[in-house]
């Protein structure tokens, strides 16, 4: 188990610093100098200069790259050119938002996939299992940030229950859940159509095992043997996908903010990209791949601690 | 035939054929304001009604047909391109160092966040329908490296390839002649998969302006226009959101319908 974990700890590291480089190099060729840019056009060619050095643009690639990688090591993220604060903080705030999102949306999937894959594994090929996998259809297919744009319309717009957009910060936790409400169930769409199909599929496997057969041998019913047997076995794919939603939740939000003015880490990205405040992009994409890559790792050691045929493989 | 492969195929077909017509004929010109005729409801001269410019949203729609289907399709051929060779050649190769980096590579892709790495892409190079094609095969290609290696490994154990081998053939003409056929069917289900979620990041990337630019017409662009609208004219926020959902659906039903009827053992990866 420790050799597996040190080999899986090894190529994350590896993967991280690869993920650094790569970012740090898209990032290098985004045209326009940032100085320049946050001058103006009328700006003197020495004032830009000026500018330049004291963001510590002039400095060799090599250089800038090491001082970026070494201030995250220490949990220093660098400077917002734009907002004039440090990035740590603008992501504090940021992730406010987004992780309450994140949470909530995954917990509107999972809350409707699991019972529907459920009853529709249980009563595969009968009409309950056709209407779901036909709504999970439809759930996959449906733009989320389309079906924001419903959503506004019937329950803001024509019934008036939730409030079209903005988030009205934390003070008043009530208010702060309904601002997020419409933003979830959009976001949440498409996760629990895919998570209900995979929930389906995956208990529909285990209905075929031999110790399916065994326990119904031994005198289980149907329904005792799927809740108890069945149901424990089917949960591994769908914690993957869990896992994997979970941080495609938290960077995929950008355009589902962007539909209801949330202050969240998506946007916090897109504004940061149109303004050229590059240290921002950096560090905010750095910080996300990071997130994924930690949550694989863990949900990687998971396993390898609950099923050892894991570890022997790897 | 199941069910699904006919809706799909038939739905499929009618989009195609949207944009292909949009070649020959459009009801009217997209490009000609007609600022009284603006925000005309669906039926009459205006079979799906006007949007805030007075432009034929049937003719608007079917040209954004030809720009959501030409990006995902081109994206698709990027990922298929590069992925199915990158597959091909860690399978014949498996075990290796050079197995472990493409799919320590893979592994990479699928962590970075498509989506803001879409909106990076498309903020270097400018946005565009060139740049979105880009940014959005990017992706596409350690879904079919991941495909392709592990649908050929098994191959690789069978009998028929020792023989191919025993004949002296070399590991990139077996690659080419056994296994590619082989995982052929698999390809073009995952395939159609791909091509469905490149329609919906299409209309996204639009969405957020970062797609095909004006005047080229666009399924996301149209929902981000209509954004402002949708209280006083809700079908100009509809009907272009119903556009993108029937495409998709009909793709992806096309796509279980074919991977049924090619083979029912196969199974194809969605994420």
């Amino acid at each position: 188990m420790i050799r597996f974990a040190l080999g899986r700890l090894a190529s994350l590291t590896a993967s991280l610093i690869v993920a650094s480089i790569v970012i740090f190099a898209v990032v290098e060729v985004i045209p326009g100098d940032p100085a320049a840019f946050m001058l103006g056009v009328n700006a003197r060619p020495d004032t830009i200069a000026a500018l330049r050095a004291e963001m510590g643009l002039d400095e060799p690639m090599v250089t800038r790259y090491a001082a970026w990688v070494g201030g995250m090591v220490q949990g220093d993220f660098g400077m917002s050119w734009t907002y004039k604060t440090p990035v740590a903080t603008l992501v504090a705030d940021r992730i406010w938002v987004s992780l309450p999102l994140a949470i909530y949306a995954l917990a509107l999937s999972t809350l409707v996939a699991f019972p529907a894959g459920i009853y529709a594994a249980s009563r595969r090929g009968g009409a309950g299992d056709t209407a779901i996998m036909g709504a999970t259809q439809l759930g996959v297919a449906i733009p989320n940030f389309w079906f924001a744009m419903i959503l506004v319309l019937i329950f803001a717009i024509n019934l008036r229950w939730f409030s079209a957009g903005g988030f009205p910060g934390w003070a008043d936790p009530f208010a702060a859940i309904k601002a997020l409400t419409l933003p979830a169930i959009a976001l949440a769409l498409p996760q629990a159509a895919i998570l209900a199909r995979v929930m389906r599929s995956s208990l529909l496997d285990m209905l075929g095992e031999d110790f399916m057969r065994t326990a119904r041998a031994k005198g289980l019913t149907r329904r005792q043997a799927l809740w108890r047997h069945a149901l424990r076995n089917a949960l591994i794919p769908v914690l993957t996908i869990i896992g994997l939603q979970f941080s495609f939740l938290l960077a995929g939000a950008i355009i589902i903010e962007q539909v209801f003015f949330l202050p969240g880490l998506g946007r916090l990205i897109f504004q940061a990209i149109s303004a050229r405040d590059l240290i921002v992009v950096e560090s905010v994409v750095m910080l996300l791949v990071f997130t994924v890559i930690m949550v694989n790792f863990i949900v990687d050691l998971t396993y390898a601690a609950v099923d050892p045929r894991l570890r022997a493989r790897a | 035939m199941s069910r699904n492969l006919i809706i799909g195929a038939g739905l499929t077909a009618f989009f195609t054929g949207l944009a292909a017509l949009s070649f020959l004929w459009t009801p009217y010109d997209i490009e000609v304001l007609d600022i009284p005729n603006r925000l005309l409801t669906p039926g009459g001269v205006h079979l799906l009604g006007t949007d805030h410019f007075g432009r034929d949203i049937l003719s608007m729609v079917m040209m954004g047909a030809r720009t959501s289907i030409a990006v995902a399709l081109v994206a698709v051929g990027i990922g298929m391109g590069l992925g199915v060779p990158l597959g091909l050649w860690a399978a014949a190769r498996r075990g290796s160092l050079l197995d472990d980096v493409i799919m320590r590579g893979n592994d990479l892709v699928f962590a970075f966040p498509s989506l803001v790495i879409a909106i990076l892409i498309t903020a270097v190079f400018g946005p565009s329908a060139g740049n979105a094609i880009i940014a959005i095969g990017i992706f596409n290609i350690p879904v079919f490296a991941r495909l392709t290696r592990s649908a050929a490994l098994p191959l690789w154990e069978r009998d028929f390839i020792l023989a191919a081998r025993v004949s002296g053939k070399g590991a990139a003409r077996i690659s080419a002649e056994h296994i590619l056929p082989n995982i052929a069917n698999l390809m073009v289900v995952q395939g159609t998969i791909q091509f469905s979620l490149g329609i919906l990041a299409e209309a996204a990337l639009s969405y957020i302006g970062l797609g095909a630019q004006p005047p080229t017409a666009s399924w996301g662009r149209m929902l981000a226009d209509a954004q402002t609208l949708v209280s006083i004219a809700p079908h100009v926020a509809l009907i272009p959101g119903f556009a993108i959902l029937l495409t998709v659906l009909g793709l992806n039903l096309l796509g279980d319908g074919l991977r049924d009827w090619l083979d029912p053992r196969i199974r194809v990866v969605r994420t």
